[in-house]
């Protein structure tokens, strides 16, 4: 299953050893690419699933933006907490949800992370802190600042980290979040994946201000990063994590990205909203996975063996997590009522379409 | 005739009303350069501009507030909702501004306004995604509703809705806009359907099928199936939920002395529960066997393609429903 090292890979430690870029060392660097990896070939195994009808409704590919799951989720804890919206499988497998179950969870099977009754939009992992996918855009958002809370309420040096489109910060709920948030001085990191749109509706045509400054005037202090640079993403996310743990309230980042598909399985790459040439251009020049190889191979780091090997290691994984998806049993009759309700009442009547009656 | 689209008739309404009435405005999510989540008001934007055909951020609570202060002020707005369960994040400007308006104003202030979307389950979607909303803009006075079946009524009741002085939420089915019908031609005239009229879709003697909106084709399709078994089923789509086609209830009730309620939603305090409350107050002599219903299943819905169809109404279980007030299961 998954490599998810992130629980031996400590904050601040950078994976120990030697620092040989950037002050990561080569275990480090490696292990980056072999988890973007990974999530770039679970997406694209997710894509061909669906197009063989054997996941359905909206599925949102995470292509494009590995570097951002890999570089907020990475330097957390794994009793820290993470929430997200809909596009939710990579930063699900970052955080340490095996990638089998997610797969089920796609195809609509009882082995899914939530039984098949969430599908994609809605993978949940709360053993390793997970705290869901979420499917109305800015719905995580108050969700992450109560997790804060409650984290604050306990006493606990733990965080939470909130992900959200750049589109959510539109929504209300992301103003009066990042306000209780700063009064109440909660330990929660938002990061906006900031990938220029919402659905086929540029952020600029919609939007006053850039998303670094929209944390302005809610007390939040905002950074922006480049969100396909892996390396830069992380130093940012370790030293802001470090600060919220030790009571320093909270934080705001746009992580720049780019989604390299549509915004899900049944929206066009391009359109009248961005151009062919556009995605085809950042295609190329931000890679983020691309963006680390070359890096790696510049600083004599990685070898083409590495690399292949490495690939051929995480398309194992995928199968193996198709594989687990494909034999997984349908759910049944008897699981369409079970968690309606944490406890049945004694008294009363519950389900009112007359199936105890 | 033209035979067209559910989709092409509603874009056919919004744009002969714009074209009428320099104060209708359409606003929301991807509605102007992308053509509508849902294509509907492909074309708009060309022909009226941005003053008039306007994509929103995705802000659900503001924007609906817009057309509201908008309409207090004599606009004319069609606000659309990418789909009715995100506009759970503006019910509060639907329910405490939009339906409250006239009355607290002590009719100071009208708003002739519409909130407009798909509703309803499509495929796989699964909870969040996947809801009948009707019952959340019925519950409070001050807010119409229709729910058209077809192109005809798509064209007809969006028309109206629009020239209505109240607030009006048109709620489209999202697995319809695909669906083909005859829809007179705009040449011969201006064609609006007043709301609050039902209509039979299907004449039947043995027992009612009362629905509407998506569930209009299910019900023909259990009618279809009953009439296999020697059994002549009356369809009504109701058409319009909020002013209520009481008569037409009434009248189908005399003639088939059953009926079968068919709602795309949950049962609790749902269309059928006030049908069914409406019968017995009205016409229970009439009755001669209890009303049913056929609702989703009382859970929220589940993705799995298999537990959804568990989840959802079906033809089958209208037919068994109307085998039941029959006695003949
Ligand atoms: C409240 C609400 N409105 C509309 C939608 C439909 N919708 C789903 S995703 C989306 C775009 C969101 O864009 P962004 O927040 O930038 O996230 P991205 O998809 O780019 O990751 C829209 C409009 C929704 N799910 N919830
Ligand atoms: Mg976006």
């Amino acid at each position: 299953m998954a490599d998810t090292k992130t629980k031996e890979k400590k904050e601040g430690t950078r994976g120990g050893g030697k620092a040989e870029l950037d002050g990561f060392s080569r275990d480090m660097l490696h292990w980056f690419l072999k988890q973007m990896l990974l999530y770039r070939r679970f997406e694209e195994k997710a894509e061909e699933a669906y197009a063989i009808g054997k996941i359905g409704g909206f599925c949102h590919l995470h292509i494009g933006q590995e570097a951002v799951a890999q570089g907020v989720v990475g330097p957390l804890r794994p009793d820290d907490y993470v929430v997200t919206s809909y596009r939710d499988h990579t930063q699900a497998l970052a955080k340490g949800v095996d990638p089998g179950p997610v797969m089920a969870e796609l195809y609509g099977k009882k082995g899914g992370s939530v039984g098949g009754k969430g599908g994609s939009m809605h993978i949940f992992g709360v053993d390793v802190g997970f705290m869901g996918g979420h499917g109305i855009v800015g719905g995580q958002i108050p969700l992450a600042t109560g997790i804060g809370w409650a984290i604050q309420y306990r006493e606990s040096d733990q965080i939470c980290v909130c992900f959200l489109g750049d589109a959510a910060v539109n929504q209300g709920a992301f103003l009066e979040s990042l306000n209780m948030a700063a009064v109440w001085k909660l330990p929660v990191i938002y990061v906006v994946e900031n990938n220029e749109y919402g659905m086929g509706t540029a952020f600029k045509r919609v939007s006053a201000l850039p998303v670094v400054d929209r944390a302005k005037g809610t007390g939040v202090p905002g950074h922006a990063v480049d969100g396909q640079d892996v390396m830069a993403t992380w130093t940012l996310i370790e030293r802001l994590a470090s600060e919220v743990r030790k009571g320093g309230g909270p934080q705001y980042v746009d992580a720049r990205t780019y989604r390299f598909r549509g915004h899900s399985m049944s929206d066009p790459v391009s359109g009248t909203y961005r151009s062919k040439k556009e995605v085809e251009e950042k295609k190329e020049e931000a890679d983020p996975i691309t963006i680390l190889r070359d890096r790696l191979f510049e600083a004599k780091l990685l070898k083409q063996e590495e690399l292949e090997e490495m690939d051929q290691a995480v398309r194992v994984i995928v199968d193996e997590a198709a594989k687990f998806a494909d034999d997984s049993p349908l759910p049944t009759a008897d699981d369409l009522y079970t968690h309606t309700y944490k406890e049945i009442n004694e008294h009363g009547r519950l389900f009112l379409d007359g199936r105890d009656r | 005739m033209a035979t067209i689209t559910y989709r092409e008739a509603l874009n056919q309404a919004l744009a002969e009303e714009m074209e009428r009435d320099d104060s209708v405005f359409l606003m929301g999510e991807e509605v102007a350069e992308y053509d509508g989540a849902y294509k509907v008001s492909k074309g708009l934007l060309d022909q009226f501009g941005d003053r008039r055909v306007v994509d929103s951020p995705i802000s659900e609570l503001g924007f609906a507030g817009l057309g509201v202060g908008a309409a207090m002020v004599g606009l004319r707005p069609v606000i659309e909702f990418m789909t009715f369960n995100f506009s759970f994040l503006a019910l509060d400007q639907v329910i405490n501004s939009a339906a409250k308006m006239y009355y607290m104003s002590d009719g100071q202030v009208h708003l002739p306004m519409v909130f407009r979307g798909p509703t309803g389950a499509a495929l796989q979607l699964s909870a969040q995604h996947s809801q009948a909303c009707q019952t959340w803009y019925l519950h409070a006075p001050g807010v119409k509703l229709v729910t058209p079946a077809t192109p005809a009524d798509a064209k007809g009741l969006l028309k109206a809705a629009i020239r209505d002085e109240d607030p009006v939420a048109v709620m489209e089915g999202e697995l319809l806009y695909n669906l083909k019908g005859e829809v007179p031609d705009p040449e011969d005239g201006d064609f609006v359907i007043p709301l609050g009229l039902a209509e039979v879709k299907r004449e039947g003697g043995d027992v009612s099928i009362i629905t509407s909106g998506a569930m209009v084709h299910m019900a023909l399709m259990a009618a279809g199936n009953l009439e296999k078994d020697g059994i002549d089923a009356e369809v009504l789509d109701l058409r319009s939920l909020r002013p209520l086609d009481v008569d037409a209830i009434l009248a189908t009730v005399q003639k088939t002395n059953r009926v079968v309620v068919l709602e795309e939603g949950w049962p609790y305090a749902g269309v059928g529960a006030q049908i069914a409350a409406t019968i017995q107050e009205e016409a229970f002599d009439d009755l001669d066997a209890p009303v049913l219903r056929v609702t989703q299943a009382d859970v929220p819905m589940p993705y799995a393609k298999n537990l959804e169809q568990m989840a959802k109404p079906s033809a089958d279980r209208v037919v068994q429903a109307c085998k039941k007030v029959l006695y003949t299961d």
